[in-house]
This record gives C-alpha cells, sequence and structure tokens, in this order.
C-alpha cells in the first residue's frame, strides 16, 4: 500500500473559537502505481485533502502515511524532505516559475529533491512532453498548453511514488488536454507511480480504472467550501 | 542550481527594481570610496609634507598654528617678522662679520677710524707698524658694538637654515623671498625638486643682479609663466599694487605635490630691495646688538624710508644690476627654516628661543600632526558618518525593495515549498538576494569611486603629488584611529576590505526581516489552486 488514510479530520479555526469541519475521511487507500480520479463539488475539500497528502498542511487529526511513513509524525522539515523526494505536484495554475526557462523550471525541482540535478533526464522528459525545442523559452514565451506540459515535466522529474495532479487541465484547450493527460497515464504506468487528480470532468474521470467521489469517503459531505 | 542562482535569477527577473535598488548601494559604497580616498590622499598628503628637510621653524611671537601655516603652507598671514640680527644668531663668526659688514654701523665705525687715522698721521706722521697695531686693536675694541668677532648663539647647534621672506604676492599665489639654499640643499634632507625647466636661481647674476626667480608647478601652468618671463609681485595682498621691480623666471619646479607648488620663490636680496620692504632706517635701532648708526632718514621712498630700495631708482636693467644689497639694519625675516645638527638639540633651542622675547619657535610637524587631527579628520570623520548613514539608507532602501516584492512573491515562494523547498532554504534564497543586491551594488560603487579616482588621478597627482591608479587601495589604517577612538591594539586594515563583511553583515540585516517573512509564509493560503 503506498498511502494510507485513517481517521483524517481537517478543520479551520472561526471567529468565537467555533471550529469549521471540512474534512473526516474515516479510511482510504491507493495502492503503488494506482491511478485515481478524485471527483466532487467545488469547494468539498479536494484540494485541502490534496494538501495534506503532499504535506504542505497538517490534518487536525488522523494518520496520513505514504510508503509506510506516517507523515503526520514528522517535522515539517521531515515532510519537506519526503514531498521533494517521492511526491510530484501538478497545480491547475501550472505554477512554474518566471525568472527560469523550461528546463530550469524542470531541473528546480531536483534541486530541492536531491541537490544534485539529473540535467540529461530533465531533458528526456521535455522531449517526451513535445518541448525539446523550446528547452530554454521562459513560461512567458510559451503557450498555456505548453506551460503545463513543462509543469508536468517538473512535477515527475524526481521520479515520484505518487504524483498529484489538481485539475490539470482545466485552463487548457481540448487537443491539449488529451496531450497532457495522456502523457500523464502513460508516464504513471511506465514509472509505476501512483496518481491521484483532482477533476470535475467526467470525461477525463472516465479514463481512469479508479473514480472516487470526495462526499463519499469524507464524512461531511454537505461541509462548507474549503478552498 | 544551487540557491545563488535561484536568487540572482529572482533579482534578474525584477531587473529594474533590483537595478535601481543596487545603484542606491552603489552611491553609498562610491562615496565610501571617496572618502577613504580623500583620507588616503590627505593622509599621504601630509606624510609627504611631514618630510619637511627642517625641523624647526623660528619666527616672531604668535601662534604656533599660523607660524606653521604661513612657513610651511604658505597660507595665512604673517603677524611680524624677526629681526636680522637675531637670524644672524644661527651663522657662524665669519658669515655673521660678513654680513655685519654691509651694515650702517660697521660703515660709520670704517669711516670714524679712516679719520681718525688720517688724523693721526697729520699729528704724528707716517704711521710705523706698533702704531698700526695700535689703532687695529683699538678698531677691533671700537668695533664691539657692532657685535662681530664671534660665532652666532646658535650656530654651533644647526646644520643649515633657510630665511623665508613673505608678504607679497603673484597672483593668488604667495611670493616667498629666500636664499638659493631652499633648492640647493633643503632637497638633500627633505623632499628632492625637480626642475621641468631652467635652474635655480642665483644670489646675484651679471644678467639679473639679484632679481631671479624659480615658480612652482601650479603657478607656471595657472600664470602660464615659463623660463624668461617676468614677474612682478604685488604688495602686500593679491590685489595690492604690482612692485615694478620685475624678477626674471629662471627655473620652474616639477609638480611636487606640496605647497611649494602654488609659490613663487624669489631671491631674498631682490625681495628686500623692493619698495616697502626695507625696514624704515629710523625703527633699526640696535635691538640686537649692532648700532644702527645710519644717517636716519637718508633717502627713502615710498613708505619708505629706503635708501637703498630698488624702486627709489628708475626701473632699467642697468640701474637694477647696480644695486647693492639691502644694508642690515633694513632687513628682516619672517621665518626661519633651521635644521639642528641632530633631534636632540632641538627641544634645548627651542626653549632658549621661546624664552626669550625675540622670537619662538614651533616644531612643524607635530603642529602638521596637531592640524591634521585638529582640520582634517574630524572633517573626515563627518564624512564617514555621512557616507555610513547613506549606505544604511541603501540597505533600507534594499529591504523594503525586497519585502515589497514579497507580496507578489508568495505565490513563487509557495511554488518552490510545494516543490520540497523547506523553509530553511526559501529563507537562505531571500538573504542571497539581499547579499547580491547589496554587494553587487557595492561591487558597482567600487567600481564606479574608482573609475572617478583613476578618471581624477591626474588632477590629484599634479596637486597633491599622490598617485592612484584604478585598483590603489586606500591605504591601512588602524580601524580605532580611524573612528576616532584610541588605539588599543597595533592592527591595520585596509578600509576598503571592510566593505565586503561590512557589507554582507547589512544584507544579513536588512535581508531578515523579508527572509523571515518568506520562513513563515502559509504554503497552502499562497497556492491556492
Amino acid at each position: 500500500m503506498l498511502l494510507e488514510i485513517e481517521e483524517l479530520t481537517k478543520h479551520y479555526p472561526e471567529p468565537g473559537g467555533r471550529r469549521l469541519p471540512i474534512l473526516d475521511v474515516p479510511r482510504f487507500a491507493l495502492n503503488e502505481g494506482e491511478r485515481m480520479a478524485l471527483i466532487g463539488r467545488s469547494g468539498c475539500g479536494k484540494t485541502t485533502l490534496l494538501h495534506i497528502i503532499a504535506g504542505l498542511r497538517s490534518p487536525s487529526g488522523g494518520r496520513v502515511a505514504l510508503d509506510g511513513i506516517d507523515l503526520t509524525r514528522l517535522s515539517e522539515q521531515g515532510r519537506d524532505r519526503i514531498r521533494a523526494a517521492k511526491i510530484g505536484y501538478v497545480f491547475q495554475t501550472f505554477n512554474l516559475l518566471p525568472a527560469f526557462t523550461a528546463l530550469e523550471n524542470v531541473l528546480l525541482g531536483m534541486t530541492f529533491a536531491r541537490g544534485r540535478l539529473n540535467p540529461r533526464r530533465a531533458r528526456a522528459l521535455l522531449e517526451r512532453v513535445g518541448l525539446s525545442d523550446r528547452a530554454h523559452h521562459k513560461p512567458r514565451a510559451l503557450s498555456v498548453g505548453e506551460q503545463q506540459r513543462v509543469a508536468v515535466a517538473r512535477a515527475l522529474a524526481n521520479q515520484p511514488r505518487l504524483l498529484l495532479a489538481d485539475e490539470p487541465t482545466a485552463n487548457v484547450d481540448p487537443a491539449n488536454q488529451d496531450r497532457i493527460l495522456d502523457l500523464i497515464h502513460e508516464t504513471c504506468a511506465e514509472e509505476s507511480i501512483a496518481l491521484i487528480m483532482v477533476t470535475h470532468a467526467m470525461d477525463v474521470a472516465r479514463r481512469f480504472e479508479r473514480i472516487e467521489r470526495l462526499e463519499e469517503i469524507n464524512r461531511i459531505a454537505k461541509g462548507p467550501a474549503a478552498s | 542550481m544551487n540557491i545563488w542562482k535561484i536568487a540572482w535569477r529572482s533579482v534578474r527577473q525584477r531587473r529594474l527594481p533590483s537595478l535601481l535598488t543596487a545603484f542606491s548601494m552603489a552611491l553609498g559604497v562610491t562615496l565610501v570610496v571617496a572618502v577613504v580616498t580623500i583620507h588616503g590622499v590627505v593622509t599621504a598628503q601630509f606624510r609627504n609634507n611631514a618630510t619637511l628637510g627642517y625641523n624647526m621653524i623660528v619666527g616672531a611671537k604668535g601662534g604656533n598654528l599660523q607660524l606653521t601655516l604661513n612657513s610651511v603652507y604658505y597660507l595665512s598671514k604673517p603677524v611680524e617678522n624677526i629681526s636680522y640680527p637675531f637670524y644672524l644668531e644661527f651663522f657662524d663668526q665669519e658669515t655673521r662679520d660678513e654680513r655685519i659688514r654691509e651694515s650702517y654701523a660697521y660703515q660709520a665705525h670704517e669711516a670714524a677710524w679712516r679719520a681718525a687715522e688720517l688724523a693721526s698721521a697729520c699729528a704724528i706722521g707716517p704711521i710705523g707698524p706698533w702704531h698700526r697695531a695700535s689703532l687695529d686693536a683699538l678698531k677691533g675694541h671700537a668695533l664691539r658694538p657692532c657685535d662681530m668677532g664671534r660665532d652666532g648663539r646658535f650656530a654651533n647647534y644647526v646644520a643649515f637654515v633657510i630665511p623665508l621672506c613673505m608678504g607679497d604676492y603673484f597672483g593668488p599665489f604667495r611670493v616667498v623671498g629666500t636664499t638659493p639654499d631652499m633648492f640647493d640643499v633643503l632637497p638633500e634632507y627633505g623632499r628632492p625638486v625637480v626642475f621641468e625647466e631652467g635652474r635655480n636661481f642665483r644670489e646675484w647674476t651679471p644678467e639679473n643682479g639679484y632679481f631671479e626667480a624659480v615658480v612652482g608647478a601650479t603657478v607656471a601652468r595657472e600664470r602660464k609663466v615659463r623660463v624668461g618671463d617676468d614677474v612682478n609681485p604685488a604688495h602686500g595682498d593679491p590685489e595690492g599694487h604690482s612692485h615694478e621691480n620685475a624678477f626674471r623666471v629662471v627655473g620652474v619646479l616639477k609638480p611636487t605635490g606640496t605647497p611649494n607648488d602654488r609659490a613663487v620663490f624669489v631671491n631674498m636680496e631682490g625681495f628686500l630691495l623692493m619698495a616697502d620692504h626695507a625696514k624704515p632706517v629710523a625703527d633699526a635701532g640696535d635691538e640686537d646688538g649692532t648700532d644702527a648708526g645710519a644717517p636716519s632718514g637718508s633717502g627713502g621712498s615710498g613708505a619708505g624710508t629706503d635708501s637703498r630700495s630698488a624702486e627709489a631708482r628708475p626701473e632699467s636693467p642697468d640701474a637694477r644690476l647696480a644695486l647693492r644689497p639691502l644694508p642690515l639694519e633694513q632687513r628682516e625675516v619672517t621665518a626661519v627654516l633651521v635644521r639642528t645638527v641632530n633631534p636632540f638639540v632641538a627641544a634645548g633651542l627651542q626653549n632658549v628661543i621661546n624664552e626669550g622675547d625675540k622670537a619662538m619657535v614651533v616644531q612643524p610637524i607635530a603642529e602638521i600632526y596637531n592640524l591634521l587631527d585638529l582640520i582634517v579628520t574630524p572633517v573626515q570623520r563627518l564624512l564617514l558618518l555621512l557616507t555610513v548613514m547613506i549606505i544604511c539608507v541603501s540597505g533600507v532602501s534594499i529591504l523594503v525593495s525586497i519585502y515589497n516584492s514579497m507580496s507578489e512573491r508568495r505565490h513563487e515562494i509557495a511554488v518552490m515549498r510545494a516543490l520540497g523547498a523547506s523553509r530553511v532554504t526559501v529563507m537562505l534564497i531571500i538573504l542571497s538576494e539581499s547579499c547580491i543586491l547589496s554587494l553587487g551594488g557595492g561591487a558597482m560603487g567600487w567600481l564606479i569611486g574608482h573609475g572617478l579616482n583613476w578618471t581624477a588621478s591626474s588632477v590629484i597627482e599634479e596637486r597633491t603629488g599622490v598617485a592612484i591608479g584604478f585598483w590603489s587601495l586606500a591605504p591601512p589604517v588602524n580601524p580605532y584611529e580611524f573612528i576616532g577612538l584610541e588605539p588599543r591594539h597595533e592592527i591595520l586594515v585596509w578600509p576598503e576590505l571592510l566593505l565586503i563583511p561590512l557589507l554582507v553583515v547589512l544584507a544579513i540585516g536588512v535581508g531578515i526581516l523579508p527572509a523571515v517573512a518568506a520562513y513563515r509564509a502559509d504554503v497552502a493560503e499562497s497556492l491556492g489552486k
């Protein structure tokens, strides 16, 4: 089992000492290399769940284990290390760093993970996403689709065990959407990378063998918007 | 890709704000370089000037500083003169007697004794050997009022003396009446003197009589004077009336970086012969043992009472050549530069002269360093304080620049964190940016400062004698002394090298606030979606 979540809760403090519950997930698991689509209505806590799995946010309670390591027991620095080494993250808005070229954006992930760069893999990834000729272009010189492909290459740079993709095709045109999805699926399959992709689009979700609706695994089915 | 490269890219991303921020730091550092360079140049110049070749200045009673400024830097105005007989106390018997023979007193006695000889011859017939010996002995006794026949009181203690007579100007520049020893003897003990053109003036030449001059490099340049030209000093003030007598320029000095560059040196004999320079004979009483005995008010011109001043006669080369030196009673000197036979007698000689009422002695090197402490050092400290404040303001501008960028970079930092960068890593990236701006600005300022130094190097060298190259660092200083504290340890540091740790500390100081802000940034919140 790659990812195990038990009795996960997350709530935010509110004025007056009250707490706003967002997540209450009794159990959730993901096998190694398994690919899963996570769907749910807007504001039901999908991104919050991804942030907790990535170690970017601490849960209010429960256990989140990645590769047998309980992230909730780790210090923030420990979670940073795990995230850098084992998790890739693709954002809806790409989040490429504008000061760096496409190649450097890919290398940046390697810098924080191991401190040792592998330019050959970075170039291979860019070639794989069809951007070998755009390696030295900065994000502003790339189209939206190209930017997202660079973001995918960056997320895969460290050969992560788990790829978290937060609506990666929401901002791209249909042609690029298919290309990006193909790319993610193929790479995850080849490198045995587990995948959780948050999406609203059912046509995207249908490409996955496993589809989970957050409202079904989250006891707070009718909670207010969390993120 | 290391932290420095990431920070550098971030700095480059905000090119214009970064450039402006670095430039403000550059201006601060340029000023620091300028201040330490000025400090270095002034100190070097003071040291150069401290290599005077003489160790005492004798002048009229008054202020030490004024005498030093007047005699070493040719600044300020002389208060009073010292009497020539007192000046002669620095000479041996032979020289004194020779000078005293030029006095009215001596000439009067000579005339009286010739008359006595004649009377005696008339009375007793031809003078025999016994009679001649008696007369000579009597004459010798009678000459005692002229104070001849002895060494000067200070003669045994001095290696050389050089008189200075001042009060006239050539344009804004001082005219200094002195002896050829100024350039024949003094350079052997002090700073060497090289003639750009011509030669030293002589006491008397068949072509120019007593009227020869040597001009300093600045005078020659600014007044466009060359060998063969004539200079007419103005009396008492740069705007004063010009003397009719002209001194023929026979030499132009190479730049020395000393006050000599800004002076005209003329033969003292010629200087004394100019109108209003001769001491009125009525005042020339027996101040120092020499009996004036001269026909008071004989002749004279202008204020003058000077029977021999050149301007009392028609100005023509022949008339000038026919002039004889001024008699002793009509002479004065403004100051005397003295080198003692060894440094140990200086204090004793100083005491003896200072206890008298005719003159005073200052030790110029001590006064020069007092002057440095009194005037130059406080100004430099003030400048240094200002530049440190400017650097601090530049540092604050770095702080503001980075801190303002934090709001737009919060998302960027969150992305880095999401990619695995730790809080410490992003903090180090921000501190590195601060260091890049600070050190980059510092390097820019250093280059600008040294570029300006290099641009001005020819002028600085010409005016001060201190050579500065592009890569010349300001001379090492004791940091305690530099900031005005009592030196506790004998350590010397190059002030410009201190800039490196200073800028790093400043960068860390101003970078820490935005770095902590980056450290504390909530990644999930900043990422949003």
